[in-house]
């Protein structure tokens, strides 16, 4: 298949790449532009290791054609730490033990970074309901909770602190 | 997460936890830590092995038999050879040496030589340019094969006269063992209640979130110009037996074969032997002459499979009116799938650990490992006591109700009185099991709860335990099993080379925790170099639980020897005897003598540390020893040093320093002279209780888990946080094996080959697991600690089973629990007609076929088969399901 030449926004940077028509937004970010943080665990949406945000939104970028994502955000685990030091949920993830191979974390945590966008205070429930797109085999979910709920309280105290 | 500990307390308040805790106490371990790795995986920088590539890359793809048995009459690989950009095609006579993770298991090839064994098996291997090239010159390679009649069912298997698996392996029998200890026929005869049933465990996988991966790459030799040293990079648990092995197969000394683990995404056993892709990317890269990774696709692992294999238990429980086991007899058939694999350590691991849980004395075991054609099953999580903890502590629970008493003392009843050695030659010292059922039966409330709650919700108990590590290698041999060196150089920077492998489980940052302890330093200040066989010794894997009680007790004395060097300067500069010298916090001090004052809080412990830094500052490279010494001598003799200080003053004796520490199991602790005694022994146990709360539907046959709190006696928990994670884990994964997780196979075709179909439990399925930590402090342990990431599996799928039967009076007999094996089981409680959800279906029209669910992805007619094939002598609506 004939390479196109495609324009990416990713993490904030705009990068211009020859692609086929029918590449993987995965296969680009991590062979073409060796973002290698987005996992490939599966090839079918069922695992979310690869998820990244589009516009905010968590996709599942193993089954999202490259092409289709210009003029987008997309961000990547590797767009997730601020100025060069861990962001709260990041911290929280190492800190409570929500990460031990840490191969489905970037995924996760992506997954997380769309629901504290759209839900600073989730409940239990939704916490639940939203990482059950993806699958860990190391930490039974537990303690990622806690991860979730300090680092949710961790971004409150530093809003508080920023006022 | 439900109760608070005490360690959530110090994670809250550092100040409470720093007061409680005197100078005995502990400055680094003991306390909950992240991750040395942490930051690598939670921001994506860290690298796991698909991560890597080098330059002139070729993409590896391998071609897969798509029957379960054939013998292969020609391969034909010139139309894929012509394709553009591919470089390669590899086939079994390009290494045709056979291998295997045991020494009595050399039965593999790295492709197959003449005969495939299972669908899946390996049969030609593509090196491309690119990963589609590779696919479609997969397509391209023409295979003749002969069908030839293939065994699934493994009691079927073992009747086998022709067409045998393995042409050495009579009957398609791997291995059978046959033990008795004590008197079970006395045993038997001093019993008042006897049950006897057969259980049935199905198979289960790992299914850890990173498939499998392999890059190979030879360096040309600069003195003879051809293909040199060999550098391999794999997601492996067991680097040195890779380097073995391929060494083996290669036909290549060790010393010329480098096997780096990058960061590996989960194991579970599923990496602790040679897979066929990590063999295959070396063949191919030697035919290729480039550089060539593999990775495995989802469906690809699952063929590649090494998982718990299908179980088959026969099992009789003899005990008193009081409630004392007197005797307990096991058959256990295990459907090993295609090749040896672990199999022999298997169906040993089964009947040995019968033993070292409770009191039992009298005990007959008989194990058969069986060949199918199948995907080879291996180690997996609880290597071998799973299944068959799931069938005892069951039948343990009846014998409770058969004589009315509370299930958990009926343990307790059955107590081991350590230090003992068990019937069957197994050493145990510290022994927490008591405490951990006291504690579940406590925090669960047990007491008041089990047997009261409204139907259709229940209580169940039960326990497990596992090695902390083999005592003996897979290769008997008086080697240490770990050997850790450690170097401190001017830099004051403690770099620890382990051969560990960390997957996950936390061993990089077990290390670093025990060597900062040992040397009193701060954890920053500790690097660890791990599993590169260039460069660190030789540790033999992470498999059987051993990394923290072998290369943690390695670290621990490398730490001891250099340690007595910085002693011996310090104590110099100190005037004083170097046992008098203390090490906590960056600091060395005289014993007795107050601490430095701005030693305990850890802001101004940094500060100190900088100031250190800054008296023995760099000016070219060279660390400015000479302004340090006169400072020293100006001021004399000192109260206290800082580590650098200590180690600057060492440094001038000796130059940098480096210290080893090796561990081997003690004799004592390796078992029994009896044939297969060698599999089973232990230097240490871990021990595990857990109280599950279900409930169960009784007009669909679901089970909802609600809670778990699973009690683990670690001997002593280093990392809490990490204990804590290990036991929810274990929990959980028991809890799939439990209620959802099977691979499902009709004709020797994986029917659920994917991670949603396979049903590993999401969040909204998984239960809160209340972790309990038990410290029994075992002697000989580093610092007392034991294992705690497998032996609290065991305990949950009996704990489910019991707390199904609590709820609405049915047993279990089958795993999972599947609502249609609970529902057959309940209308067969109450005597209503079995309901066959398959009858008259054809498994082949997808539209119909529904069992599991499992089948939506069996779209075509299945492998072809030969005529006398035993799977096609019955109906094809097998039932499946009824308990």
């Amino acid at each position: 298949m004939k390479k196109e030449l495609v324009e990416l926004k990713i993490n904030g940077r705009t990068h211009e790449l020859a692609i086929e028509p029918s590449a993987l937004l995965l296969d680009v970010l991590r062979q073409d532009l060796g973002l290698t943080g987005s996992k490939r665990g599966c090839d079918e949406s069922s695992c979310g290791a690869c998820t990244v945000l589009v516009d905010g939104v968590a996709m599942m970028s193993c089954t999202l054609l490259a092409a289709s994502c210009q003029e987008q955000e997309i961000t990547t685990v590797e767009g997730v730490s601020q100025h060069g030091s861990l962001a709260a949920i990041q911290k929280a993830y190492g800190d409570w033990g929500g990460a031990q191979c840490g191969f489905c974390t970037p995924g996760f945590i992506m997954t997380v970074k769309s629901l504290m966008a759209e839900n600073p205070d989730p409940s239990e429930a939704e916490v639940r309901a939203a990482l059950s797109s993806n699958l860990c085999r190391c930490t039974g979910y537990s303690q990622m909770y806690a991860a979730i709920k300090s680092a949710i309280a961790a971004e409150r105290n530093a809003m508080v602190e920023a006022k | 997460m439900g109760v608070e500990t005490a360690d959530d307390r110090c994670r809250n308040d550092k100040s409470a936890c720093t007061d409680k805790r005197d100078m005995n106490d502990f400055s680094i371990i003991g306390k909950p830590t992240a991750m040395v790795d942490a930051a690598e995986k939670t921001t994506g920088a860290g690298k796991y092995t698909d991560d890597l590539s080098v330059p002139g890359m070729l993409v590896g793809k391998i071609l897969h038999s798509p029957y379960p048995h054939a013998r292969i009459k020609a391969i034909n690989t010139s139309r894929a050879e012509k394709l553009e950009g591919v470089v390669a095609v590899a086939t079994g006579k390009d290494a045709p040496n056979p291998y295997g993770i045991l020494p009595v298991g050399h039965d593999e090839y790295p492709l197959a030589l003449d005969k495939v064994r299972y669908v899946g098996d390996n049969v030609a291997c593509v090196a491309a340019v690119s990963e589609a090239i590779a696919e479609k010159a997969l397509e391209l390679i023409d295979v003749e094969y002969e069908l030839l009649p293939a065994y699934f069912d493994p009691e079927e298997s073992m009747k086998a006269q022709t067409d045998l698996i393995h042409d050495n392996k009579p009957n398609n029998l791997e291995k059978d063992y046959h033990h008795a200890f004590g008197d079970p026929d006395k045993g038997f005869a001093e019993a008042d209640h006897i049950a006897e049933a057969r259980f049935i465990a199905n198979e289960v996988t790992h299914a850890a979130m990173e498939p499998h991966s392999t890059l190979s790459s030879f360096e040309l030799d600069p003195h003879t110009g051809k293909l040199g040293r060999l550098t391999v990079w794999s997601s492996t648990q067991v680097p040195y037996y890779l380097q073995h092995k391929l060494s083996l197969v290669l036909e290549m000394p060790m010393a010329q074969i480098r096997v780096i683990k990058p960061l590996v995404g989960g194991g579970f056993g599923g990496k602790s032997e040679v897979i066929p892709l990590e063999i295959i990317a070396a063949v191919a890269a030697r035919k290729a002459q480039a550089p060539v990774k593999i990775t495995y696709t989802r469906e690809e692992v699952f063929w590649a499979h090494r998982g718990r294999p299908r179980t088959i238990i026969d099992l009789k429980t003899g005990i008193t009116n009081d409630g004392r086991i007197t005797c307990v007899k096991a058959r256990v058939v295990q459907d090993g799938g295609a090749y040896c694999s672990y199999g022999v350590v298997t169906i040993l691991y089964s009947g040995a650990l019968l033993g070292a849980l409770y009191d039992i004395p009298n005990i007959q075991y008989d194990g058969y490992r069986v060949l199918t054609n199948k995907p080879a099953c291996g180690a997996m999580r609880g290597h071998g006591t799973v299944n068959v903890r799931f069938a005892f502590e069951s039948q343990l629970d009846e014998l409770a109700a058969k004589i009315a008493m509370d299930p958990a003392e009926i343990r307790q009843r059955n107590l081991l009185k350590p230090p003992c050695i068990t019937v069957n030659g197994l050493r145990v010292q510290s022994y927490g099991l008591p405490e951990c059922i006291e504690k579940t039966v406590e925090r669960s409330g047990w007491k008041q709860r089990h047997g009261k709650l409204p139907k259709g919700r229940g209580l169940g108990i039960a326990c497990s335990h596992y090695v902390s590590g083999a005592a003996n290698s897979i290769i008997r041999s008086d080697m240490p099993h770990s050997t850790v060196n450690i170097k401190i150089d001017r830099d004051g920077g403690v770099v620890v080379y382990t051969g560990a492998s960390e997957i996950g489980q936390g061993s990089d940052t077990m290390t670093a925790q025990v060597a900062a302890e040992v040397l009193g330093c701060s954890l920053a200040r500790v690097r660890v170099i791990a599993a590169d066989t260039d460069l660190t010794p030789i540790d033999i894997g992470s498999y059987s639980s051993r990394v923290t009680f072998m290369a943690g007790n390695a670290t621990l004395r490398s730490a001891e020897d250099v340690k007595k060097r910085i002693a011996a300067a310090a104590a110099k500069k100190m005037n004083c005897a170097a046992e008098e010298l203390v090490f906590r916090d960056d600091v060395v001090f005289k014993k007795g003598s107050a601490p430095p004052p701005a030693k305990r809080d850890q802001a101004e412990e940094v500060e100190v540390t900088q100031a250190g830094a800054s008296v023995s500052g760099r000016v070219e490279g060279q660390i400015l020893r000479g302004s340090l010494q006169q400072k020293r001598k100006d001021e004399g003799p000192k109260e206290w040093m800082t580590f650098e200080e200590a180690v600057v003053a060492a440094i001038d004796f000796h130059g940098a320093l480096t210290g080893t520490g090796s561990y081997a199991p003690p004799p004592e602790a390796r078992g029994g002279k009896h044939k297969g005694g060698g599999v089973g022994p232990s230097p240490a146990y871990s021990y595990s209780a857990q109280v599950a709360e279900v409930s169960v539907d009784e007009d669909t046959g679901e089970v909802t888990v609600h809670k778990v709190w699973a009690a683990h006696d670690c001997g002593r928990a280093l990392n809490p946080v990490s204990v804590e994670g290990q036991i929810i884990g274990s929990v959980w994964m028991g809890m799939g094996q439990a209620l959802t997780e099977e691979m499902i196979w009709k004709d020797g075709m994986l029917m659920n080959a994917g991670m949603l179909e396979y049903r590993s439990p999401s969040s909204v399925e998984s239960p809160e697991v209340e972790p309990i930590i038990v410290e029994s402090i075992d002697p000989e342990g580093p610092f007392g600690a034991k294992e705690c990431s497998e032996g609290s599996l065991a305990a949950t799928i009996p704990a489910i089973s019991n707390a199904i039967y609590d709820a609405v009076g049915v047993r279990m007999h089958e795993s999972p629990f599947t609502p249609e094996r609970v529902l057959a089981a309940l209308r067969a409680k109450r005597k209503d007609k079995a309901l066959n959800l398959t009858e008259g279906v054809d498994p082949t029209d997808p539209t119909r076929f529904r069992e599991h669910g499992g089948s939506l992805c069996f779209k075509g007619k299945g492998p072809e088969r030969h005529a006398l094939d035993p799977a096609r002598r019955e109906s094809p609506a097998v039932t499946r399901g009824a308990d």
